[in-house]
């Protein structure tokens, strides 16, 4: 009898423990892709720089256009800005800069200019990026709420602190997801 | 959740059909063994050696080798091409995978594919054909069917599969010579009483590795196919454009060309068929499963 009691509550014990695991490795996760966000928005921040200088010996009349492109890129890491913020700043920046290109059409020395079509190129990388690492936040914090919410990972989920996350808005691109069904 | 059903079946053939190639395996190793000192367990042994050093050798090799066998070169910073290497490095993070290395293969016929024993020193490959002929959503798309190829460590066991074939041709090969010799010097000699034993399981052990290269390819074979919609699934899930996926593999198949440069044993490595033989539907030989049934299912998931 005693034998049983001791082995019900050794399996427990196992199952607990795994499923706790489990949520720190989903937990871990989450941030791990969320760093992966920060370590492409950090590239964009530092290339933007570039881009303007090299736009504003082409284009004299679009100073204002550059001005606002400075100021949604400083936006990108003020103070304590939330993550829903930062992609927001983000997505303004992405508009933005799709001007700046369309732009380039009108001054044909700025399009031929070889660092310019490198930087559109490292831009529009970066960009495909973080909306890379976006689609795979979202689909971490999925399984991890999932985690959360059913049964029995909810119970060691509440009792260790182990709260709903939230994901990021999708932009345009991200809103065309595919069904996967066979 | 349906592709994660579809994973977890096509982990258990792969399994099955693994543990086919193993249990053949030794069974070639006891051949050897019998023909060669009248020792099956000893052959055994022989092949498990043979074929552990072998294997070992590819893992620590085996991207390097592949890549050579194929003439692939290796682009090393992404000023050689930015958009190839964007394109990869956005899928890999979406896929939550380390950076593979990049190659280039100079071939004007379009295809891809990945190598590598684990996502950690995975590559891929693309021949110059596949940059100048599709356009950029259908090379993102073959990019990230490669991808899912390494995320779901298909390219461990393809590479796995080409080791093993490769060890039992050369076991089949060896022994055959040696017959061959032996036999020349037998017939100058013919007190050797070697021939006399159990010439029923000599003939047997003849047989199996007169067939053994050619059963190891199509386990091979049988192998690759099975991981072909698994990885058509996942990777049009990656880039989010199955149309892509489907119309690159349209384009792709339309253009007879086959890859020159090409490891004839690595066949069943890339895309789609390198070779384009034209077949009219999947049969043993095949490398890859038919074109029209993998746009099918991808248009099913548009």
């Amino acid at each position: 009898m005693i034998w049983i009691v001791v082995g019900i509550v050794a399996l427990i014990a196992i199952i607990w423990i795994a499923q706790y695991n489990s949520l720190v490795k989903l937990s871990n996760w989450v941030e791990e892709s969320w760093a992966q966000i920060g370590v492409q928005l950090k590239r964009r921040y530092d290339l933007i720089p570039n881009l303007v200088e090299t736009v504003k010996g082409y284009a004299k009349h679009e100073q204002e256009t550059l001005q606002r492109v400075i100021e949604a890129r400083n936006k990108l890491f003020t103070g304590n800005a939330s993550r829903a913020e930062q992609m927001e700043a983000n997505d303004e920046l992405s508009g933005m800069l799709k001007n700046i290109f369309a732009l380039s059409e009108s001054y044909p020395e700025l399009k031929a200019h070889e660092g310019f079509t490198k930087l559109q190129e490292q831009l529009e990388g970066t960009e495909n990026k973080i909306a890379a690492a976006r689609q795979l936040y979202n689909r971490t914090v999925m399984q991890y709420n999932t985690k959360t919410q059913s049964f029995p990972s909810n119970i060691i989920a509440s009792v260790h602190g182990f709260t709903r996350k939230e994901m990021l808005q999708t932009s345009e691109a991200e809103q065309q997801n595919v069904q996967v069904k066979f | 959740m349906l592709l994660h059903a579809q994973i977890e079946s096509n982990k258990r053939k792969t399994w099955l059909i693994a543990g086919g190639f193993l249990v053949f395996f030794a069974l070639v190793g006891a051949s050897v063994g019998l023909l060669w000192f009248d020792n099956p367990v000893g052959g055994i042994v022989l092949a498990v050696i043979f074929g552990g050093i072998y294997i070992a050798i590819m893992m620590a090799t085996g991207t390097k080798v592949v890549m050579a066998m194929n003439s692939a070169r290796e682009i090393r910073s992404e000023d050689e091409n930015p958009f190839l290497w964007n394109t990869v490095e956005s899928l890999t993070i979406a896929a939550r995978l380390p950076m593979p290395k990049i190659y280039i293969i100079e071939d004007p016929s379009p295809n891809a594919f990945a190598a590598g024993m684990s996502p950690k020193n995975a590559a891929v490959a693309v021949t110059r054909g596949l940059l100048d002929r599709l356009n950029r959503q259908e090379i993102e798309a073959v990019l990230a069917h490669e991808v899912a190829h390494i995320k779901n460590f298909d390219v461990r066991i393809a590479t796995t599969a080409i080791a093993l074939v490769a060890v039992i041709s050369v076991l089949s090969d060896m022994v055959m010579r040696s017959m061959w010799y032996s036999s020349l010097g037998r017939s100058r000699n013919r007190r050797n009483s070697r021939q006399d034993n159990h010439p029923v399981m000599m003939i047997i052990a003849l047989l199996v590795l007169v067939i053994a290269p050619l059963v190891a390819v199509l386990i091979q074979l049988a192998l690759s196919r099975n991981r072909e919609y698994l990885a058509d699934a996942s990777g049009a899930e990656l880039c989010r454009n199955p149309m892509a996926l489907a119309s690159a593999l349209r384009k792709i198949s339309g253009i007879d060309e086959p890859v020159r440069r090409m490891a004839p044993s690595c066949a069943a490595l890339y895309f789609a068929d390198p070779t384009k033989k034209k077949r009219s539907r999947t049969n043993l030989f095949s490398t890859h499963p038919p074109v029209e049934e993998r746009i099918r299912r991808l248009e099913q998931m548009m």
